[in-house]
């Protein structure tokens, strides 16, 4: 197993928790989503992992090893792409790597090839579009040497068509390399599409409510967007997450 | 189309031109007495006769006001690292910081002379204290401004903080620190002629003090002059520097420009 939260709960004040009795785990090369409201602390969660935070109480493991409060056991994948505007895109992609001691160019630069950026290997990032930017983005975390990789709604400030193009993206480079990838979003077909297992987290204050298997093949497939268990699905998950949506 | 790129980038230029044939014919209209107010065209023909004399003054004013500028730039530069990095410090220090920026240069520029002696200390110290400053306030607030979503890269990453200040906070404050050098770069001719005027064998400080207890008003001008092209030719220097090590964010710039 992966990585392991068992019942971790937090409150930034000691009186409200804003995660409480938070329980789920990551296998092995394993993809779960973390599905759950806006604002329903699924960020807090991730600094947690990060190390950023501390939990008020519970246990957070990553290869049966303790790591409450460490920072530099995962790869981060962050909401905005966060790339460094003084850095060309090879430089950027070898960022994470570059911070746990090691730099790869070559690999770096076939992976470029992959997502179609090797014409943009010395172009700044303010000359790339969002898309380009995310694949940036996401290159950096796969060449960061940490197995797990937590991805926070990388996805969420790209419009639709550029959305659904980069989830099969991600697909296609993420079934080659099988790292084990927490991801956080609040796109229940993002979820479905992506996943092996979805965890469903409640809103304030967040638990998990619900664990759903995705039975799809892989590799995806787009048609699998459009068939009947995707729909039987995405009803199910929203039923969860409707009783959470209050507002 | 070409007429107006001539006219926007030469505007500064045609202005002083026209400012410089106002004061050519008030002098001349008005018979002003050449050691009141000589013509610019005195100022000029003097300029030109003294350079043989003229160049050994400003190549000692431009060595002292290049090393001075360096050593403040640098000391800037450290103490903005020092007080980002120990933010109880900066708290104790900063106030500090402003207050020897009220010192009055004239006043502190003769005890200076009295401590260290008419040697090239006190004079650099004087250059040192008016440049360090524009440079730590602007490193200090490219620091500070540091764009929070890549920090909480970085330390979602587990980056130490030597890893945050060298390869984020730094690399990030060096269009501010350019802003810095840009008007230290200016304060430094100016330091450097007031710490000549303490006592120096060479300098446009001293051709100055000459000129002017000798009523030569046009040698007065042509130093002013002279102070003023040296303090350009800094300010054109670091800007060259600055598009060449800020080339991402010149590129940036463009982009926006072109998107409007």
């Amino acid at each position: 197993m992966k990585l392991e939260i068992k019942d971790v709960s937090y409150s930034f004040d000691g009186k409200q928790n804003i995660l409480e009795n938070i329980h789920f785990h990551v296998g092995d090369g394993e993809f779960v989503t973390i599905l759950g409201p806006s604002g329903s602390g699924k960020s807090t969660l991730f600094h947690l992992i990060g190390g950023i935070l501390k939990p008020n109480q519970g246990i957070i493991s990553l290869d049966s090893k303790k790591i409450n409060g460490l920072k530099g056991h995962i790869s981060y994948m962050p909401q905005q792409p966060s790339l460094l505007p003084w850095r060309t895109v090879l430089e950027n992609v070898l960022l994470g790597s570059e911070l746990a001691g090691i730099r790869d160019k070559e690999m770096a630069k076939a992976l470029l090839v992959k997502a179609g950026l090797e014409e943009y290997e010395k172009a700044y990032p303010h000359e790339l579009s969002g898309g380009m930017k995310q694949r940036a983005a996401f290159i950096r975390s796969i060449l960061s040497p940490q197995e797990l990789m937590c991805l926070d709604e990388p996805f969420s400030a790209l419009d639709e068509l550029t959305r659904l193009q980069m989830q099969k993206w991600l697909m296609s480079v993420w079934e080659e390399n099988r790292r084990s990838v927490l991801f956080v979003t609040h796109s229940i077909d993002e979820a479905v599409f992506l996943s092996d297992r979805i965890y469903v987290l409640s809103a304030k204050p967040a638990t998990v409510i619900k664990e759903v298997v995705v039975p799809f093949p892989r590799p995806r497939r787009e048609e699998q967007l459009l068939s009947d268990e995707f729909f039987n699905l995405k009803r199910e998950l929203y039923a969860a997450l409707k009783p959470t949506v209050t507002t | 189309m070409i007429g107006r790129i001539i006219w926007k980038k030469g505007a500064p230029f045609f202005l002083l031109l026209l400012l410089l044939i106002v004061w050519e014919s008030v002098t001349v209209l008005l018979k002003v007495e050449e050691w009141l107010l000589p013509a610019p065209s005195a100022i000029l023909t003097e300029g030109i006769e003294s350079f043989h004399n003229l160049s050994g003054h400003l190549i000692s004013t431009t060595e002292l006001a290049l090393t001075g500028f360096f050593i403040g730039s640098c000391i800037g530069l450290l103490i903005a690292a020092i007080l980002h990095l120990f933010p109880s410090v900066k708290e104790a220090v900063y106030p500090l910081l402003i207050l020897s920026q009220n010192i009055p240069i004239i006043v502190l520029a003769p005890l200076l002379v009295i401590w260290f002696g008419f040697g090239m200390l006190p004079k650099l110290i004087v250059i040192s204290l008016v440049c360090f400053f524009p440079v730590a306030v602007a490193s200090l607030d490219g620091f500070r401004q540091t764009p929070y979503e890549l920090k909480h890269y970085f330390k979602m990453m587990g980056a130490g903080r030597n890893q945050l200040f060298w390869k984020l906070e730094l690399p990030h404050s060096i269009p501010f620190i350019f802003s810095g050098l840009k008007i230290s770069a200016t304060y430094s001719v100016m330091g450097a002629v007031i710490s000549e005027w303490l006592g120096a064998k060479s300098g446009i400080g001293v051709y100055m003090t000459l000129a002017s207890s000798a009523f030569r008003t046009d040698r007065v001008f042509v130093s002013i002059f002279l102070i003023m092209g040296m303090s350009l030719l800094f300010f054109g220097i670091i800007n060259l520097l600055e598009k060449y090590f800020v080339s991402w964010k010149r590129k940036e710039g463009e982009k926006d420009e072109a998107g409007n």
